[in-house]
């Protein structure tokens, strides 16, 4: 399949690169719709590396990028649930997403994430799947999780361990701060910060370019230099199951849920 | 370093500029939530916009609870 047009995201292959367009109100929150259509996407990928070498995922919402998991969502699904059951279908998520995921992050393409506006949360830890991540000026990251008694659950904190110095994994994951294109750029997260609304355009230039290398050593050196980090990844998901059984948990999923405003744990 | 004044200001030009409102229509003491009728995700931005202008890191966790430009540009000033 080398186009599909779904309700939250749609893709094609344009010159040689898959483009992933997330397309989702209010920001590309990812739920129990964009879930089966990131699968449908993660299952696509083998039959079109026939005819592209790389991947660019983008977001066509002006908010930003993507906002994370769809948490009011998650809390809206849990009433009428025990405990028991509630932690059963998060974990049964977890283990769909991080499959999209660590098949995104070892796929035989050169991966981008073009960002602009919101990286957040789920968000933040799509983009850390790909290989490079282009953004614009006006981007901004953050793993808010531990505002609301969780660690990041697709992934996050393993693929920083991965890229990252443990002293900034430290100050993103245990502050909750968020930090804008230039921090990340000098951290070492973001490998070109271009003009806000051009991260797209310079993907795509960067994927004409990596057309001239040869595929096969391109492959070859990523699989060399970008282990996915499937033990950790496991950890993760047992943590962030073990921590959504605290009552404290559904008390900020509630706060966040009830909250008129798009990023409730924001000042 | 600039005076907590020229900060304010900066900060007005830039919060106009960056929401389409004119100048005029700003206030030191204003509620810039209320007045410029923003949401969180909008204050973003304009954070993103300041550390931009001013050179500086701004962690949001400073912001809570500040919701008018004059306090805003006190915790820019202790950046500066």
């Amino acid at each position: 399949m080398n186009s599909f047009r779904g309700k939250t995201l749609s893709w094609s292959v344009v010159g040689g690169a898959i483009e992933l367009v997330l397309d989702r109100a209010p920001c590309n929150e990812i739920g129990s719709e964009t879930l089966p259509e990131l699968e449908k996407f993660a299952d696509a990928l083998g039959a079109l590396r026939v005819e592209a070498h790389a991947v660019i995922i983008s977001s066509a919402r002006r908010e930003g990028f993507c906002a994370g998991a769809d948490l009011r969502e998650l809390y809206s699904r849990s009433h009428g649930l025990s405990l028991e059951e509630r932690v059963a279908g998060v974990r049964d998520f977890l283990e769909r997403i991080h499959r999209v995921l660590n098949a995104l992050d070892a796929a035989p393409f050169t991966t981008m994430a073009a960002v602009e506006g919101v990286v957040f949360g789920g968000g933040f830890e799509l983009a850390l799947a790909c290989d490079l991540i282009i953004a614009g000026k006006m981007a901004r990251f953050c793993f808010p999780e531990l505002r609301l008694g969780l660690i990041p659950g697709f992934g996050g904190i393993p693929r920083l361990k991965r890229d990252l110095g443990n002293a900034m994994v430290r100050d993103l994951l245990l502050t909750g701060r968020s930090i804008g294109a230039a921090r990340a750029h000098a951290a070492g997260l973001v490998s070109q910060v271009v003009a806000e609304g051009d991260a797209l355009r310079v993907a795509r230039i960067t994927a004409a370019q990596l057309k001239k290398f040869d595929r096969e050593t391109a492959i070859a050196a990523k699989k060399f230099i970008k282990p996915v980090p499937q033990e950790d990844l496991r950890r993760e998901i047992e943590i962030f199951c073990s921590l959504l059984m605290r009552p404290a948990v559904q008390e900020g999923l509630q706060k966040f849920a009830e909250s008129k405003d798009p990023l409730p744990y924001l000042p | 370093m600039p005076t907590l004044d020229a900060t304010i200001e900066e900060i007005l030009n830039l919060a106009a500029e960056h929401f389409h409102v004119p100048r005029e229509s700003l206030q030191p003491g204003d509620d810039f939530f209320q007045k410029l009728g923003i949401n969180s995700l909008q204050a973003l931005g304009l954070l993103t916009r300041l550390e931009q202008h001013f050179g500086i890191e701004l962690p949001d966790y400073e912001l809570q609870g500040v919701s008018d430009f004059r306090t805003l540009a006190e915790r820019i000033q202790s950046r500066l």
